[in-house]
Order: structure tokens, then sequence, then C-alpha cells
């Protein structure tokens, strides 16, 4: 099980290409999930996203124009949530769903004559003096320019929620709406306002599959990826960086499962593609047991707060219902 | 600061909660807003902080006529409220709280608000963790916060509404502090919007008594709480004609009972309630009455002292358990605690019966509940939903839900709402009730309706009880004193 320094970079480099755009998608649903909407139609508006970015990007032969119709397929598909649930007061949960279904066969139907074809890409390129960094440089500095916007993405996501007022308004709709309002706050404004950017990086990830990561379209290309980036948010407990890293996480035991199947092929290949999720769920139940807060108590005074506030995550308190402004 | 309102009206369907209200503010001055609940103290209130529009009517401040959209607006023309469950967020952390809609610029100052926050709390002596987060915080705590971020927006005039439920004696004294300084040094316009006649007594310099969306009277305090009293509950004409009973065995006994809660703690509660008696329980909302009522029906223990039914001591035990032992129960929210809103008549009445079978007979409950619509004479029909009931007809539904042989009935506000007719009936029903030998336990804020309707009383006030009262004998002034908790 020995593995060279090089097989090692090697694979932590794929491991950050692959996670890239399930990250992106993460940013975007935490976005929306923040001001209190659940866009449950990411597996469907992502297929869609991918189908429509690949397509447009042969077309005209412009990558750019495919990343762009495919973030406004994403924002479409958003909106919709966004409008059936805040005026036409209908269950976000029940819209998300059908739009879902919707996506994955209306890709199909729309892609049918794209299939198999080989298109456009983003082309490789290493930043210059970073990526000659020892182990660092080349797992993270020698990939494309959407996964450098991938590392710019977490951060500024991070930044906008946590240090800016924008942002702070942001995160009081989706806890707290009726205070927010008290406050000044236009929630069903911010709501829409959300909703929509966050559906624009959940399309663009989806083209970031079929213009980058995933090259090409074909039926149901991407189909699961949504559900496992909405459950990645959960796991994120709702942060930006906390769910990156859960993508690699998720990322890395893909990796794993694949070595092993590799190593043991007398295994059925079900077992190890069970491992993340069991990862997962153990994670989770442990973040969230009695053990955790022993285990923080036990650590020093003024080390305990920030352990809390990693690790004890709750989902916003609105997250899912309506608000109706006087 | 000088402030008018003109003529405000507000209704909510039929219930007319302001009714043409007029009222002026001068600064500097701490006034007390008193009526019991449902009065439209808080309706009022809202429309002046700008949560809603009203019907009709104006706000004058300086002499300029405002209309404000929202708190935020109101806030921006000097008007803060403080709410008795604070306006805040309690996933965030003290600082992210107080700047959420404070600092316009894109990057948070985190330093500025610290300051701020220092600079402010020093000078009312509060004392808040910054670095905590605000559902950690007590209660008392939070209102600090509000106030706090209330006056650095730039309130001049201040509406607290019942700030002192729920908060510690020592945060009252801080609150009340602060409140005088903001009043006599800054000049700011203090409301207290409260039914605790004490502390309107003791902080005020007028009280302002609203009574079903009207403005009964304004009274300069200290004075007499029974004159404050008889305002808010209105002069009671003392019928003499009440029916005659024949008393029986004790049904309900309770025994040194103490109920300890967050907010309140019930104690040394001695009471014999007799089958076919009727008992009513009086005092300000929030009393202890309640509390006792729920003990009864099994939805809150009592820590000390026993409570027994017919003899046999019924402490500790369930809700189901209490029902199938021969207890009723109505309580206040109809919709939220007695019916389920989206289920129909017919339905409520499968789900209400003692026993229950897997298969539901629906054509013989179809038939059932047709005949209890005429009995109870409820309008809607079997397949009608709850919440498409009106307040009186949703109350004839609980009646008429109740199980046909009672040891005891307990009822929260049995008329709270409802017309005269109704009101009427559901007391022929009660009294049908007690003929046949069942004990009626029953808490009303309507004074009127517990002189006229119990057989004894007993008031609450601050957890208290009060001695036993024989309804023939006592009188609104006596009822009113110790309503006041004087004595």
């Amino acid at each position: 099980m020995t593995m060279s320094e090089s097989q090692f970079v090697l694979t932590m480099a794929s491991i950050v290409f692959v996670s890239m755009p399930l990250i992106i998608a993460v940013c975007g649903e935490i976005i929306t999930e923040r001001s209190g909407i659940v866009n449950l139609s990411l597996d469907g508006s992502m297929l869609m996203a991918a189908m429509t970015g690949f397509v447009i990007a042969y077309e005209s032969d412009n990558i750019w124009a495919g990343f762009l119709a495919a973030m406004l397929v994403g924002a479409f598909f958003a909106f919709i949530v966004a409008f059936g649930s805040i005026r036409l007061r209908q269950s976000q949960f029940a819209i998300g769903f059908v739009l879902t279904l919707l996506g994955d066969d209306l890709s199909a139907f729309l892609g049918q004559n794209y299939t198999r074809t080989p298109g456009p890409t983003v082309t490789h390129f290493g930043i210059p003096l970073l990526k000659e960094i020892p182990i660092i440089g080349p797992i993270f500095f020698n990939q494309d320019a959407l996964v450098y916007f991938t590392y710019f993405l977490v951060f500024f996501t991070w930044f906008w929620l946590f240090r800016t007022q924008p942002g702070l308004r942001l995160r009081s709709v989706g806890e707290r709406p009726e205070a927010a309002f008290a406050r000044g706050v236009g929630v069903n404004r911010q709501r829409y306002l959300y909703t929509v950017i966050g559906g624009a990086l959940v399309g663009l990830a989806g083209a970031a599959y079929s213009l980058d990561v995933k090259i090409g379209w074909s039926d149901g290309h991407i189909r699961g990826m949504g559900w496992i980036a909405l459950a990645i948010v959960i796991f994120g407990g709702w942060s930006p960086i906390r769910g990156a890293l859960g993508a690699l996480l998720f990322g890395a035991t893909k990796a794993l499962a694949s070595y092993l199947q590799s190593r043991f092929p007398e295994v059925s290949v079900v077992a190890f593609n069970a491992i993340p999720w069991l990862l997962m769920i153990t994670v989770l139940l442990l973040v969230g047991s009695d053990f955790t807060e022993r285990v923080i108590l036990m650590a020093p005074q003024r080390m305990q707060r920030p352990l809390q506030r990693f690790l004890r995550v709750s989902p916003p308190k609105a997250l899912g219902s309506t608000f109706v402004e006087d | 600061m000088h402030i008018e309102l003109r003529d405000i009206r507000k209704h909510f369907g039929p219930v007319k909660a302001n009714d043409g209200i007029n009222l002026v503010f001068e600064g500097g001055r701490i006034y007390g807003l008193l009526g019991e609940n449902g009065a439209g103290k808080s309706t009022l209130m809202k429309i002046l902080s700008g949560f809603q529009p009203p019907d009709s009517g104006e706000i004058v401040i300086d002499g300029q006529p405002q209309r404000f959209s929202s708190p935020a607006e109101a806030l921006g023309k000097g008007i803060g409220m403080l709410y008795q469950d604070p306006l805040d967020i309690p996933a965030f952390n003290v600082k992210d709280n107080y700047l959420l809609g404070r600092d316009r610029r894109v990057i948070l100052n985190y330093k500025t608000a610290r300051a701020e926050l220092d600079e402010i709390t020093s000078r009312f002596s509060f004392e808040i963790d910054q670095q905590a987060t605000i559902e950690n915080l007590s209660l008392g705590e939070r209102q600090q916060l509000e106030l706090t971020r209330l006056l650095v927006g730039g309130a001049q005039f201040l509406i607290l509404d019942e700030p002192t439920t729920g908060i510690s004696a020592d945060q009252k004294d801080k609150l009340f502090n602060s409140i005088r300084k903001l009043a006599w040094e800054e000049g700011k316009t203090i409301i207290l919007v409260s039914h605790k006649l004490d502390e309107v007594q003791e902080l005020c310099g007028e009280a302002m008594i609203l009574r079903k969306g009207k403005m009964v009277g304004r009274t300069p305090v200290p004075c007499s709480n029974e004159q404050l009293v008889e305002k808010m509950f209105g002069q009671i004409p003392l019928r003499g004609e009440r029916p005659v009973y024949e008393v029986g065995e004790p049904v309900l006994e309770l025994q040194n009972v103490r109920i300890p809660t967050y907010r309140l703690t019930v104690e040394n509660i001695n009471l014999t309630v007799r089958a076919g008696e009727i008992f009513g329980l009086a005092g300000l909302e929030g009393s202890g009455q309640q509390l006792v009522l729920k003990a009864c029906a099994g939805l809150v223990k009592n820590d000390q002292g026993r409570i027994s039914l017919a003899g046999q001591d019924i402490t500790h035990w369930s809700y189901q358990r209490l029902r199938t032992a021969g207890i009723g129960y109505i309580a206040a929210g109809r919709l939220e605690e007695g019916l389920v809103a989206g289920l129909t008549i017919t339905e409520h009445l499968v789900l209400s019966q003692p026993s229950h079978k897997f298969f539901i007979d629906w054509a013989s409950a179809q038939k059932q509940s047709e005949a209890r619509i005429t009995q109870f004479q409820v309008v809607g029909r079997p397949e009608s939903l709850a919440d498409e009931l009106s307040g009186g007809n949703q109350q004839r539904l609980l009646f008429g839900l109740l199980w046909e042989s009672l040891k005891l009935i307990l009822l929260e506000h049995p008329t709270r709402g409802l017309d005269v007719r109704s009101s009427d009936w559901i007391w022929e029903q009660l009294y049908a009730r007690r003929n046949s030998g069942t004990a009626i336990l029953f808490m009303s804020s309507d004074l009127d309706e517990i002189i006229d309707r119990s057989d004894r009383i007993a008031v609450f006030s601050g957890g208290k009880m009060s001695r036993i009262l024989d309804a023939k004998t006592t009188s609104v002034e006596e009822v009113g004193r110790l309503i006041g908790g004087q004595e």
C-alpha cells in the first residue's frame, strides 16, 4: 500500500479538481438556504445547466457563453422556487422536487442530439511561482481558472456572510424574518436576490462538470450530484469553509473507494460506494452528540467558544418558512 | 417630542380592536397603558410603532402627520418599541445582533460596535457579555440589548410591552432605574404597557386605560388600585338571581399545591370544589390561575402538594388518564390547543371518542356528527373544517366533544370573544352539567362573568391565591382589591 510522493500529489490534485463543481454548488445553496429558502431542485437544475452549458459552448464554440447560459438556467430554476414560495405561497419543497424531476427529463430530451460528442473545455493553467511550492503547489495551483475561481468563491462567500453588512442582513432573514423586518430589512427582496444568485452558482457548477470535470453530455450525465451537494450543505453546517472541506472529504473518500476497489476486486463495488455516506452520517451523529459536548468542555477555556461555534451548527431557524410583510 | 393619536381604528374581522382612540403624549413623561387582555393595547402600540397600519386615523408627531410602512421607519422618526419577546436574532452573537440594520457600510465595523455598546451599557449599568450568543442570554439581558439598540437608533419615544414578565427582580430594578433616567434626565417619553397595577403605580405619572378597544379613562398615578380596576373592568351591576344548587361531595381537592415555572411560582393552593358547584378563578392574566387549571388537567406538574379527584389521589396523572377518569378540559386557545385546524367536525368526533376501532364507521360517525351539530347549534356541516368555523362555533364544537358523564369540567375563558347569545348558551350547557352533579372550575378575565356565574370565587395575584369568597355576598370592590394584590 505504499504510494510515491508524486502519486500522492497527483491523487490529491485530482481530488481538488473533481470536487470543484460540488464546492461551487454548495456555496450557491448555502447562500440560498441562509436566506431561508431551500432550493431542492439542485439535481435537476444542475443537469439542465450542464446540458445547456455544453450545447451553447459547442454551438458557439465559446465556453464563456456556455457558462453564462448555464448560470441563467440555474438562476431561472431558482427563481421559480422563490416565486412559487414567496408570491404564490406554495411549498418550496414540492416545487423544488418537481423541478428536479423536470430538469432530469427535460435535459435528456433537449440534449439528445449532443450526447457523446467532444466539445470545448477549460484550458489547464498552472500559476507561475505558486505551482513551484513543494506539494502544495502542484496540488492547488497547477489547476485551471475555474478551480482558482472556486478558491476565491469559498473565501468571498464566507467573508460576505460573516463580515459584511449585506451578509448580516442575509443571515438575519433566514434566522428570524420578523426581527429583520423590524430593523428595515426587506425580507422577501433579500430572499429573491439570494435564491437567484445561489441558483446561478448552481448553474455554474453544472457547467463546470460538462465543460471541465466530466466533459461532454450524456443522458443523466451528473445525476445525483445535486443531492450530494444538498447533503454537503447540511454536513457543512451552512458555512462555505466547512462545506468546501466537506466536499473535499467526500471527494477523498470517493478516491479511497476506487483505490480500495482496485485493490480488492472480489468485494462488491456497492460496498465501497457506501463509504462516503457512512462517514458523513457518523460525523453528523458525533457532532450532535453529548460526547462532543464533553470533548469541548475538556478543551481549555478560551478554546471552548470557537470549538462550539465550529462544531455545533444548527440550520437557519426560518429555513423553509414564508414571511408575509404587513 | 409631542405625539398625538387621532381617531385610530383597527378591525380584525368583526372585532374592533381599536375603536376610535384619541391620545396625546408629552415629552419627558412616563405613561402607563392599562387594560386586560384583548382590550386593544397591543394593537394600538403596534400601530404606533409601525408594525401594522391603522384602518383609519392618524399619528401626528410634532404637528406633522406620519405614516409608517415598517418599524424601521418608525424608529427613524424616533419611535421605538421593546417587545415582550425581544425582536432579536437568537442565533447571532451580541455584536452582529447590534449591528443589524444599524451600520450602513458594507464591511462590518466591530470596533465601533464594541465601543458604542460599551458606552451605552455602562451609562445604564447594564452588564452584557459581548462575546455571547443571544440565545444564551437571559430574557432581561436581551431586553437590555434591545433597549440599547433602540436608543442608539435614535428613539425619543419608547414603548415597553410588558417588560417585566419573566425577568429577575434585580433586572427589573435596573430597567426601572434606566426608564426613570431616560424620562427625567434625557427628556424621553416612555409608555409602559402592562396589566400589573403595582408597576404602573410605582413608575408612571399617568395611567391610561383601554377597555374593549376604547379609551375609558386617564388618571394621574399613584392612585387607588380600585379606581384602576374599576376602569379596566367597567362598572359591574350585581345580579341577585342565580340558580340554586345542591352541594354534593367534594370532587376536586387541592392540598398545599405548589407549581414552579420559569416565570411564576404558584404556592400554597388549597381548594375544594364540590359536585354541582361552579368555582370561578379571577385575577389578572398570568397571576397563576391558569397554571392551577392546567395542573388539574395534567398539563403541568406540581412539585409539592396533592391533587385528588373524588377521594382518589390523581397527582401527576397524565392528561389522557385524567380524561378517562372523568375530567374535561377546554383550553383558551381553541384552535391551538382544542381543535385540529384541518380536520372536519366528523373527524373531530371520531378522534374524541373514548375507544377506537381500527376501521372507522364513517356512516354512523356522520350521523352522530349531524346530531351533535343540531344539539350544540353549531353553524356548520359535518364536513366543515374546524378553522372555517367562527370562534363561537368552535367553542360550541368543543362543548359538543366533551364526554357525556364527567366529574369535573375545567375551562379557561369559556366565553372569550363570544357574543351575548353564545355566552348565555354556553352557560346554559354548564348549568345543565352541574345539575347532573359535575363540578365546574373556570377562569375568566371578565369580572362580570366571574361574579355572576360562580358560586364561590378565588382571586389570584402574583401566584398567590386569596381567601375564598362567596359570590352572593362579595362586591366588585372586594374582588378588585384582591386582584390588585391588597388585603
